[in-house]
């Protein structure tokens, strides 16, 4: 572990009209380290990030590459200075292949000025060769996994002999295991050199990886710190500005009768033997590697695919769910695991987004009561802490924690029986993760049902009263709340049978 | 302070587009006295009556994420028919009904193909546009049909002072604006084009909306047929060419994105507006028809960019607060 500084900013001070973004930050990363950023959505660290690979330009300040001062204008001049990035919503075109991808904006040329496709070939063999990663070059982007691509992108960034690699929320979309593979690679860059800026909110993955911690809050460094010398709660204190007692703020509540039975859901190559059920009051958990089948089953149950055998049971009663609309019908509601794709409809507004499913309340008699309309969703966003800047506001400005406030008060007011949390607090911060815990422990405290999939171990084993485990598409385990713990959990999840 | 000027930006940008046709009318009735005639004003609205009923279809479309360039066409079809069957039986009525009834099942086949066929309303829609084009030709076998005797009273009558073309157009703008803005339909439109698999996710019963949408649309394209055809005292088969993108072109100069989820009537019938005095005025002060097109290209290009300009600095303005309140 070098002491050597690769990376050095000083003083640097960015607004944005009316918004002190960056206060005078100064901060270091030492060669061959990994450098953990924390702090909550907004605290500045994306800001510096995009200064540092030259997508803002800062009011003040100055940067340094080994200790020599350096101008960032753009992020092609970033590059060849030897920076990369690894944004959290990856950009890759998923319709190109590997070798196109891995190449993009940099294809090898001919000297006629078309593309060399056989230098293309060979040099995407080589790197796939040299890293170990069984893709075909001429295979398309979208037959592979996100973790494949995070890999990839991974890749592309060390084909670029990067020196600095910043990695925003690496972690936020692949399971433990493959989070595994990914802090192996890690460990063989920083032996050859290479700086990482690690972004993450995974405070446990933090511990385990970084080697320093620098902690930003309101857009100043509030802490810079070797990682031996830092604790969690410590880091959890100083990123929220207060003292966090309870990560998990779960209560005991009496659980109820059988709410929810699902019995021999069955769809041919997805899941098979599918048999589980939820009770009043209780928060379930669904555990499993990405890829165990956990979201299917949930989407077939909501109505959103197919199965081909099964029974559903809600309330003692046979349950017949060809749709979303029969599942609403039945007081069931789901929350999906891709906002973006099957959650927000960014270009309207946030209440448009949070009344789509229960329209007829504001609209009947013949015409839309539109002041019903705002005073109600008001009133959800109060109780549930949305913080927009107005009803008006397009969803797709806010956080991505507010945007997940917004979904779940579009379920709430249809005020459901029984909710399906598909990784709930996927890539939002802190702060509002422990909202959403709140809201769930109120939602089981008035005698509902709540089915939660999660990847985050300690959010299931800190939240659920009852965790079952998935593998290839069959429920391998299931565990009472005395017998939670992380390597239970992934036995099941990773036995193979 | 700063709050109300935030709200005045809002509102400019808000009603853009008719600032826009209000300065539009403004200047026109300074370069021609008699633009704002009566007779001229009534002229106008005559002349706009079918490509803001066409506009509509498309609006409605657009919002919902798809779009429909067999109206021209269908509506030839469903035109020719409609005043042959008039001249059989004499029934206005009837000859109407038939029109709708046509336009409804063309719109019906396309629905079919994009919903349960998946396919691009663009190639859907085209093809309609030739069949529906082939169908009109053939059954006329390319000649017009002439003498329509009463037929003419839908694009040329009056009741009162009022001509009949314009009454379809003002009962069927209040109409979709009702449907846009106080039903469930309407706002679950919205968030199809939106985001369609959010919108599915939502309890949104994306595939029948999409085929009432289609049916709404036909059923503006039969309307619009009619008008058309007794406007011109005949049935032409090789009519109303080009006539969708008259009606796209309102739709989107009136503020309707074309990538799906914004758009509204009455911005719709600005846009169609702002087309039509464009097409008088340079009339009125005899521009030549070459230069004509030249200017209208362009004025549509400016009401555009200017339009998702103040749109697009609304909401980076939006962002900003956002980061305000999360530093906090």
């Amino acid at each position: 572990m070098g002491q050597e500084i690769k990376l050095r900013v000083t003083g640097i001070d960015k607004s944005f009209p009316g918004v002190k973004a960056l206060n005078k930050i100064e901060f270091a990363v030492r060669r061959g380290t990994v450098h953990a950023l924390c702090g909550e959505n907004g605290a500045g660290k994306s800001t510096l990030m995009k200064i540092i690979n030259g997508i803002y330009k800062p009011d003040a300040g100055q940067i340094f590459i080994d200790e020599r001062p350096v101008k960032i204008q753009n992020p092609i001049q970033a590059r060849s200075l030897g920076i990369a990035m690894i944004a959290q919503e990856l950009n890759y075109i998923p319709e190109m292949s590997v070798e196109e991808n891995l190449f993009l904006g940099r294809l090898p040329v001919t000297k006629m000025g078309n593309v060399n496709w056989r230098k293309l070939r060979k040099d995407t063999l080589e790197f796939l060769k040299a890293e170990k990663l069984p893709y075909r070059p001429d295979q398309k982007l979208k037959t592979l996994t996100v973790s494949d691509i995070q890999m990839l992108e991974i890749i592309k960034a060390i084909s670029n002999n990067a020196e600095i690699i910043v990695m925003d929320e690496p972690t936020s979309a692949i399971t433990q295991r493959e989070v595994e593979m990914l802090f192996k690679k890690i460990r063989i860059l920083k032996e050859k050199g290479v700086s990482i800026i690690y972004i993450s909110h995974k405070l446990d993955e933090v511990f385990q990886i970084a080697d320093d911690i620098t902690v930003f809050r309101d857009g100043s460094v509030i802490e810079s710190h070797p990682a031996e010398e830092m604790d969690m709660d410590q880091v959890i204190s100083l990123m929220v500005g207060r003292k966090m007692d309870n990560v998990y703020p779960k209560e005991s509540v009496p659980i109820g009768e059988k709410l929810l039975e699902v019995k021999d859901f069955y769809q041919p190559k997805i899941f098979k033997d599918i048999s589980f059920y939820a009770r009043k009051g209780e928060i379930v958990g669904f555990a499993g590697l990405v890829g165990a089948g956990r979201t299917e089953v949930m989407r077939a149950l909501f109505g959103l695919d197919h199965y081909e055998q099964g029974e559903i049971v809600i309330n003692n009663q046979k349950a017949e769910i060809k749709g979303v609309e029969d599942s609403i019908h039945h007081n069931m509601v789901m929350l999906s695991e891709d906002r973006r794709r099957y959650g927000i409809i960014p270009i309207r507004s946030v209440m448009e987004n949070a009344s789509i499913s229960s329209l007829e309340k504001f609209i009947y008699k013949g015409y839309a009561h539109e002041e019903e309309e705002k005073k109600t969703v008001a009133e959800y966003f109060k109780r549930m802490n949305v913080k927009t800047p107005s009803l008006d506001t397009r969803i797709q400005s806010l956080s991505g924690g507010n945007q997940q406030k917004v979904l779940l008060a579009k379920w709430m007011l249809r005020e459901p029986q029984i909710l399906i949390l598909d990784e709930p607090t996927r890539g939002i911060d802190v702060g509002a993760k422990f909202e959403i815990y709140k809201l769930i422990t109120e939602l089981a405290k008035q005698q509902k049902a709540v089915i939660m999939v999660s990847s985050e171990l300690p959010e299931l084993i800190g939240m659920c009263d009852r965790i079952y485990v998935m593998n290839q598409g069959k429920i391998t385990g299931e565990l009472e709340k005395n017998d939670f713990s992380q390597e239970a959990i992934m036995k099941y999840a990773t036995s193979i049978n | 302070m700063k709050q109300k000027f935030d709200k005045s930006n809002q509102v400019m940008q808000k009603y853009s587009i008719f600032i826009i046709l209000f300065a539009m009318i403004i200047i026109c009735s300074f370069l021609n006295k008699n633009f704002l005639s009566v007779n001229n004003v009534t002229n106008i609205m005559k002349q706009l009556a079918v490509g803001t009923i066409l506009a509509y279809g498309e609006m409605i479309l657009i919002i919902s994420g798809m779009l429909d360039l067999s109206s021209g066409a269908v509506l030839a079809l469903a035109g020719v028919f409609s005043v042959n069957f008039y001249k059989a039986t004499g029934s206005l009525v009837l000859a109407l009904l038939l029109a709708v009834i046509i336009a409804v099942v063309c719109n019906m086949v396309n629905a079919l193909m994009v919903t349960n066929f998946n396919t691009p309303p663009f190639i859907a829609t085209l093809a309609m546009q030739m069949v529906a084009r082939g169908i009109a030709l053939f059954y006329t076998q390319g000649q017009n049909i002439n003498q329509l005797d009463n037929y003419i009273v839908f694009g040329q009558g009056n009741i009162g002072p009022v001509p009949i073309s314009i009454i379809f157009m003002i009962i069927i703008t209040i109409i979709i604006w009702y449907i846009m803005r106080h039903t469930r339909f309407g706002r679950s439109l919205y968030a199809i084009g939106g985001n369609e698999e959010a919108a599915v996710a939502s309890g949104i019963n994306v595939r029948k909306n999409k085929y009432i949408v289609f049916a709404i649309n036909g059923v503006l394209v039969g309307i619009a047929g009619v008008l058309f055809m007794s406007r011109v005292n005949a049935g032409l088969p090789n009519g109303a060419v080009g006539y969708e993108m008259e009606g796209l072109t309102a739709a989107i100069v009136g503020g309707t994105s074309f990538s799906g989820g914004v758009g509204t009537t009455l911005g719709t019938l600005a846009g169609a507006f702002i087309i039509g005095c464009l097409n008088n005025i340079m009339n009125l002060i005899g521009v030549n028809s070459y230069i004509q097109q030249i200017v209208k290209g362009c004025i549509i290009a400016i009401a555009v960019i200017w339009d998702i300009r103040s749109k697009s600095k609304k909401s980076a303005k939006v962002i900003l607060v956002e980061e305000k309140e999360e530093c906090k």
